[in-house]
């Protein structure tokens, strides 16, 4: 308890510090993301926790929407094998972008391209 | 006694005030106590622990104010400037998803976080969140996502439909995950717990597991809350710089 109780020492010292270390941390946290979220702050331990639920989630999705057009339109199995191929696609796709640092960033190769682009059309990238 | 610890028995909701809206069954369950606690918990967190505003924070304001800095550097670096309106939302979801989960660890408590209909809710909420962001932003525009720049036109019926399911997978793998990582954890420790009795002596030898299984428990409940979140900003980022 008695931790909790801030021992009285060098409040002056803090006090004419204060500005100047409050005008570092707002700048610190002004700061803009370099590269346009193509390098993102993830560890590995992030990113393998992620590829396994990356590629099962993606064929289950597949699956889920042909599995829904086939009962729709009637046309069992048709979409729900062409759904699952493009699921699998899809999850290997997540996998190898985010193997990549890519993140979730459409388009192959983008992380290299994209320094280039980004600097153009600086924030403003919705061309 | 051994089928009566069933190790799924930890994840069964039990309905504590039964509540009956029409034909919706809106009963008080221990997941909902447990969810309000964690609420709680975390409010109690940020507007107590910084009550008194010291110079040279006390464990607690510190405490406090390093899970602030976390999330604010990690909406910074990943979002940028623009993210600083969603910060609170993103802060909120932090820091419900980590109590639920240090929550559950608690012996006879419950993890609300190991629950898919839990999950995918928050997931579908962000979900639909950043789609209204991304419309919002950048109106029809927004469809240019699912075509990458540069495919060949031959390929674009193939890549539209590839890319649409890859966003459609979003809230599902980031439900699926947390909800099968805190599940598979918990019943992982019981499963292991239920050889210590049986074994009598060599019982040691579980225990000795359960301790190790129940440290990993601990990062792991902190790195899903932080995967969480920072997909939440990934997506938010992608919403925002559209490409």
């Amino acid at each position: 308890m008695s931790e909790d109780k801030n021992p009285p020492v060098p409040e002056v010292e803090i006090e004419e510090d204060f500005d100047t270390r409050l005008r570092r941390a707002r700048d610190l946290s002004a700061e803009p993301n370099q590269g346009g979220g193509a390098a993102l702050p993830e560890d590995g331990k992030g990113k393998a926790m992620r590829i396994g639920t990356e590629l099962v989630s993606a064929v289950v999705v597949g699956g889920g929407i042909g599995f829904l057009l086939d009962s729709w339109l009637g046309t069992k199995p048709w979409f729900l094998i062409g759904f699952l191929i493009l699921g699998n696609a899809a999850g290997l796709w997540n996998v190898y972008r985010l193997s990549k640092s890519q993140g979730y960033t459409v388009g192959f190769d983008r992380a290299n391209r994209s320094a280039s682009e980004d600097t153009k059309n600086d924030g403003t990238k919705g061309e | 006694m051994a089928e009566a610890h069933s190790p799924m028995e930890q994840f069964e909701i039990k309905t504590w005030i039964p509540i009956q809206i029409g034909d919706f069954d809106a009963s008080f369950t221990n997941s909902s106590a447990f969810m309000i606690l964690s609420v709680l918990a975390a409010t109690a967190l940020m507007v107590f622990a910084v009550r008194p505003r010291a110079g040279i924070p006390g464990r607690w304001q510190l405490l406090a104010e390093l899970a602030y800095q976390f999330i604010a550097k990690m909406v910074s670096d990943s979002i940028g400037k623009e993210g600083r309106p969603y910060f609170p939302f993103i802060f909120t979801i932090f820091m419900f998803v980590l109590f639920g989960n240090f929550i559950g660890m608690l012996p006879y408590s419950f993890t609300f976080t190991s629950h898919i209909a839990v999950t995918l809710t928050m997931a579908l909420v962000i979900f639909v969140m950043v789609t209204v962001i991304a419309f919002a932003k950048h109106g029809l525009h927004f469809f240019s996502f699912f075509l990458p720049a540069g495919v060949p036109i031959i390929l674009a019926p193939l890549m539209i439909s590839i890319e649409v399911i890859s966003y459609f997978t979003r809230p599902l793998s980031l439900s699926i995950r947390l909800f099968a990582n805190m599940m598979a954890g918990h019943t992982l420790l019981k499963v292991v717990g239920g050889f210590v009795v049986p074994l009598g002596i060599f019982g040691v030898v579980p225990v000795a597991g359960l301790v190790a299984v129940t440290g990993l428990e601990f990062l792991i409940a902190f790195l899903q809350a932080y995967i969480f979140t920072i997909l939440t900003c990934i997506y938010i980022n992608d919403a925002i710089h559209l490409h």
